[in-house]
């Protein structure tokens, strides 16, 4: 029922873990549905330079965590707003129709993550 | 890699013995049990003394005995047939809210037909409490149905007690024993069971093959016209080789039942210790002693099922798992919610199920690899705060 690709992030997910002093943490979903997303990112100079993920959840969810932070890194902040949960779901030769919106909440999860960025910087200035 | 089989609530293997009981009725013994010349009357014979072997298996008679395409189809003609047959006397049916989806599905369609449907809750153990049935019972029930034994927890009601009640009240009382038929002992008229399904492939028989029974005398309606076969409740061609193979299977569960439970309840009892030696945040649900011998089940916190089974698959483990994902719904098991187990925790269920194949090698490997999988997942969790 899974994609080759699905297969390969959810066994060996890349990111994983949660960056120590962060400059942005974004959480998404939770327990009662059974998929909860939590993204840290730091960033530099407008850029993401580290990104890791911690998922609870089914297959879906935690291959889409790892490929949006095999995404999202190097990226500059517009360009990581740009990414969408569709665009996680195309980069991974697509999910099941059950999956789409139930577990496919990682670009969500990293705007999410962002916005604490944002709002961070505009506090301090 | 060899395959460790530990889903046996989901289907069994077919016996050896039953396959080659089963195998001249799809070669040379092809005739159809109407016909009158011999063929058809060795087909005849032959689904007759399967007809006897069930009857023996529940303390029923023959005659007593419909065979059907499985445990959905036997549901069906029991709560319909009898709503239909009953609806002038009254429009009330009682169930539980852990039945399986045939049960549970049936009777959502006969609330929409105008019946009205009371689903008792289950203890945190998953049973039903006689006072709660004693207090639903109303005077236009015509209907108990009430499984013997829940297919996900494994946990057995207490049917003798359901039974003398509905007895009490002149109530029909039907009960899905899909999960505890072969596996249990069974006797309809010690438990004052009025129709009861069964299925093959549960009990190392064939797949689309199963059985009603009816109590003589009970009212009800065939839901199905065409023939005469199985006294008109079941009309249509009966699946001979299928119906020999269930006489077969339930011949052999017959078989020394107690002493074959008790090997397959010696080796869960090792596979349930040694997972809480060896995990901790894990809960075993359903009820401790009165539970299915071949059944297993946990709820691990902070990870989901679904990650859960695919990784035990990747070891060649065959397990399943009550969380959302793995339904195929967006809810977890309504049993794991209906016993008050919260959502969050209901995710991260594993039922494994065991059979007479299992060994203990078998159970010494998935206490080998879950330990490792459960960490896995967990450190890769947002609700996990510590490794652990």
């Amino acid at each position: 029922m899974y994609t080759d690709k699905v297969m390969e992030h959810f066994l060996n997910p890349k990111n994983v873990g949660e960056i120590e002093n962060p400059d942005g943490v974004g959480q998404v979903g939770n327990p009662r549905c059974g998929d909860i997303m939590k993204i840290t990112i730091k960033v530099d100079d407008n850029r993401i330079t580290d990104i890791k993920f911690k998922t609870f959840g089914c297959a879906a969810a935690i291959a889409t965590s790892s490929m949006i932070t095999e995404m999202a890194i190097g990226k500059t902040i517009e360009e990581a707003l740009q990414l969408t949960n569709k665009a996680v779901a195309e980069a991974l030769d697509g999910l099941p129709p059950v999956k789409m919106h139930c577990s496919n909440l990682a670009a969500d999860a990293l705007h999410a993550a962002i916005k604490d960025y944002q709002e961070r910087v505009g506090a301090s200035q | 890699m060899k395959t460790i089989y530990l889903d046996h609530a989901a289907t069994t293997p077919v016996h050896p013995r039953v396959l080659e009981k089963m195998l001249p009725y799809l070669k040379g013994q092809y005739g159809n049990p109407s016909s009158v010349y011999r063929l058809g009357r060795e087909a005849k014979k032959a689904i007759e003394d399967a007809r006897e072997r069930v009857a023996q298996l529940l303390g029923a008679e023959p005659r007593e005995i419909v065979f059907t395409s499985g445990g959905t189809e036997s549901d069906n003609i029991a709560l319909q047939g009898v709503a239909r047959a009953n609806r002038g006397r009254g429009k009330h049916i009682i169930t539980s809210s852990i039945e399986h989806h045939a049960i549970l599905h049936t009777a959502a369609a006969l609330e929409k037909e105008g019946f009205s449907v009371t689903y008792l809750p289950v203890d945190k153990y998953g049973q039903v409490r006689i006072a709660d049935l004693e207090a639903a019972i109303r005077e236009d029930t015509i209907l108990i149905s009430i499984m013997y034994a829940n297919n996900e927890v494994g946990t057995i009601q207490p049917i003798q007690e359901i039974g003398r009640v509905a007895r009490e009240h002149g109530i029909i009382f039907h009960t899905d024993a899909v999960q505890a038929a072969g596996y249990v002992p069974i006797d309809v008229n010690r438990d004052n069971i009025d129709l009861l399904s069964l299925s093959g492939h549960k009990l190392y028989g064939p797949k689309g093959i199963g059985a009603l029974y009816i109590r003589k005398g009970t009212r009800m309606a065939p839901l199905m016209g065409g023939g005469a076969q199985e006294r008109n409740w079941r009309p249509g061609t009966e699946n001979v080789p299928g119906i020999i193979g269930l006489g077969e299977a339930v011949a052999l569960a017959r078989e020394n039942m107690e002493e074959r439970a008790e090997g397959i309840r010696r080796l869960r009892d090792k596979l349930i210790n040694g997972v809480l030696e060896r995990i901790d945040h894990v809960r075993v649900n359903g009820h401790l002693e009165q539970r299915l011998p071949g059944n297993a089940h946990f709820a691990f916190e902070f990870i989901e099922g679904e990650s859960l089974l695919l990784n035990l698959d990747l070891e060649g483990i065959a397990a399943s798992s009550g969380s959302a994902c793995t339904s195929g719904s967006l809810e977890p098991s309504h049993v794991l919610l209906a016993m008050g187990i919260p959502h969050e925790i209901a995710h991260g269920s594993l039922r494994l199920t065991l059979g007479e194949d299992n060994t203990e090698e078998d159970v010494e490997r998935v206490l080998a690899v879950l330990p490792p999988i459960v960490k896995k997942l967990r450190d890769m969790s947002p609700l996990c705060r510590e490794s652990v």
